[in-house]
């Protein structure tokens, strides 16, 4: 029975594209073997077949060769073929390398069927292994697949999502701009229409189904938008730098060291070192310092110090939560 | 509108349509082909080649008059194609299938190894141009690699790989706060999620093991050769999951405030649990539990240790003797 309809879409295909002359729907059932006599039955047949083309992405025109005749079909040659790519054994082996970075994620499928198209137009690429390199993007989050879709296609979208720090999911109205991977986490940034404004979402955060409310072509991506930089943005700390003071033992510290634009021998205190760093984000700054325990003092700012010490108490309230919890379920 | 996500998927009609349009274009521009070579190049088996040049060999079309359009053999096991109609070319690439490869090949050009850099940009260029409008999509799609390490590392690794030497590492591990010296012989460059590791075999672990290449202090290509042992296995980078745990590691749960949720999305966690009050629990493993003690001071009281609770002592000494600092 798929057989059958292969040979029938095979066929059709081949007859589209060998017409340069809008072919009409009897025509076509005249040409092409395998559809019903029945006008009706044939009718919803070649219905389907055209969808399934279309789908497969075979630019299937409708027109008419004369004002006064019935509508036709024809595949011009010009839309359906590639065009003509040649690439140097260098280049073919980095294709190939290229076609494997998607390997086990979402668009492993796209990936090997664009590369055997290519295959097809005579290039040799294998999805190979270049010895020693494994370059790999993975999609573990389920919203991949309808967001990208969404932003290939232009159209809106809804869906649940728990911002950072909130247990609960809020539903989002998104013009999608894009998707970004970065730091191996994929984002995707747009127009929120409940906020009025840009924002950008993390994939990992998002619960649920994500559904399309508007039809394709519907998002309007404003000139100059990067979606890279929005996220980036985003994603980074606040810009203004400042310098901490800090005590690092000596032998110890190497993280910090490491960023560190000044760095000496603390006179009158043996084995310690003074070290200058520069920072922005005080919170972020603080959990990383306190991270060094009883290796790393802050001297100053002030803001900072503080901050550490509230993580250290705040680790050393660990008593099991068990007592505070039986408690808390009994009322 | 998912529909080029069907290609690579055997079975549907559509399936075997797609392949059998880029059969004859892929047998065309080879002239003359092995059955073997292209039941291989597209995944199937002889047989099932076969089949398709027969499906090929017998469309007819009857209008106005009957004829064949396409005429192929394959005796010898060799494939002609000598009348290939209107069908000699693929059809174009969909946006999906130019936006994987593309991005594929960006991802590539954040690798070390300068040598390939210029077939990159030719290879990316080429791509573009004989994709056409399908393209456009992919300029949606962006993927930036976290701490890129310094070039001179990048090109020093790729170097060792090259001539199959082994390396000198000055390597940061942050789980300890160190820098630790050890001789590695090169196997991988790895890029996963989103980070650049080398593969190495370890002399002093005398184990496979993953470096950042971010976390590389300084490196001396040695004048040795490079001496992977047989016994050497790669991680399986298809796995999802990098950094296997072993039996042999230590059970740590954490409990985690909602401040502290990132934890779960951080690491590699076992198993998530909801716990009271919108807190969360997590089970890792791990062979070496120091940078959990580093990571619930870095928490304070946003996260926990429940066990082991020698751990979890472990921490409140931690917090004490640093606090001593600040009286």
């Amino acid at each position: 029975m798929s057989k059958q309809k292969t040979e029938r879409l095979l066929s059709l295909v081949v007859c589209l594209l060998s017409s340069r002359r809008y072919l009409t729907a009897s025509q076509i059932r005249d040409a092409v073997p395998g559809y019903p006599a029945a006008f009706d039955a044939f009718k919803r047949m070649f219905e389907r077949d055209k969808d399934e083309l279309r789908e497969l992405g075979i630019p299937l025109e409708t027109g008419m060769n004369n004002p006064d005749e019935e509508i036709g079909y024809r595949i011009s040659r010009q839309a359906y073929e590639l065009p003509e790519i040649v690439l140097e054994p260098d280049e073919a082996a980095v294709l190939g390398l290229a076609a494997r970075v998607w390997r086990r994620a979402e668009l492993a499928g796209a990936a090997a069927g664009g590369l055997l198209k290519l295959r097809a137009a005579g290039v040799e690429a294998e999805e190979s292994t270049q010895p020693g390199i494994e370059p790999r993007l993975q999609t573990p989050e389920p919203a991949f697949g309808p967001l990208w879709e969404a932003v290939r296609d232009a159209r809106s979208v809804r869906f649940g999502y728990v911002a950072a720090g909130r247990a609960a999911a809020q539903v989002r109205n998104l013009e999608p701009w894009g998707v970004v991977n970065r730091h191996g986490r994929w984002y995707v940034a747009g127009f929120d229409r409940d906020r009025g404004e840009e924002r950008v979402f993390r994939l990992s955060r998002i619960e649920g189904e994500v559904t399309f409310t508007g039809p394709p072509g519907s998002v309007t991506v404003p000139e100059g938008t990067d979606v890279h930089k929005t996220v980036q943005a985003w994603d980074t700390a606040p810009p203004q730098v400042r310098t901490a003071e800090l005590r690092i033992r000596a032998g110890a510290g190497f993280g910090l060291r490491r960023r560190a634009s000044a760095e000496a021998p603390l006179d009158g205190a043996d084995g310690w070192d003074l070290v200058s760093t520069p920072f922005s984000d005080t919170g972020w700054y603080a959990d990383y310092i306190a991270s060094f325990g009883a290796d790393v003092v802050v001297i100053e700012p002030v803001d900072l110090r503080e901050a550490v010490i509230r993580r250290l108490k705040g680790a050393l309230i660990s008593e099991p939560a068990d007592g505070r919890r039986r408690a808390g379920e009994a009322t | 509108m998912s529909a080029p996500r069907r290609s690579g998927r055997a079975g549907t009609a559509a399936d075997r349509l797609q392949r059998l349009l880029a059969l004859v274009p892929y047998v065309v521009s080879r002239e003359v082909v092995g059955l073997a070579e292209t039941a291989a190049a597209f995944g199937i088996s002889e047989t099932e080649l076969v089949d398709d040049l027969n499906m090929l060999w017998c469309v007819e079309l009857r209008s106005p008059d009957p004829y064949c359009p396409i005429d192929l053999s394959y005796e010898g096991g060799e494939i002609v194609i000598s009348e290939a109609e209107s069908m000699d070319r693929p059809l174009r690439l969909g946006a999906d299938e130019a936006s994987a490869l593309l991005v594929g090949l960006r991802l590539l050009a954040e690798l070390p190894g300068p040598q390939d850099r210029s077939a990159l940009r030719r290879t990316i260029a080429k791509l573009e141009a004989a994709a056409g409008e399908a393209a456009a999509a992919s300029a949606h799609v962006s993927v930036h690699m976290d701490g890129r390490a310094p070039a001179n590392v990048q090109a020093q690794v790729a170097d060792a790989m090259r001539q199959g030497r082994r390396l000198h590492l000055s390597y940061y591990v942050p789980g300890r706060d160190e820098a630790t010296e050890r001789d590695v012989d090169p196997m991988r460059l790895l890029l996963v999620e989103g980070r650049a590791y080398l593969e190495a075999w370890c002399r002093r672990a005398e184990a496979v093991r993953l470096f950042r290449l971010d976390r590389v202090l300084a490196l001396t290509v040695l004048d040795l050769p490079a001496e992977v042992p047989e016994q050497a296995v790669g991680v399986d980078v298809d796995s999802g999951q990098l950094f296997r745990p072993s039996p042999d590691d230590v059970r740590v749960e954490l409990e985690l405030a909602d401040a502290g949720r990132w934890v779960a999305e951080y690491y590699p966690c076992e198993q998530v649990t909801e716990a009271a009050d919108g807190r969360i629990r997590v089970l890792l493993r791990t062979p070496d539990t120091r940078w959990v003690r580093r990571l619930a001071l870095r928490l304070g009281e946003d996260g926990r240790v429940l066990s082991p609770p020698g751990l979890a002592r472990a921490v409140e000494e931690d917090a004490t003797a640093a606090l001593a600092l600040y009286a």
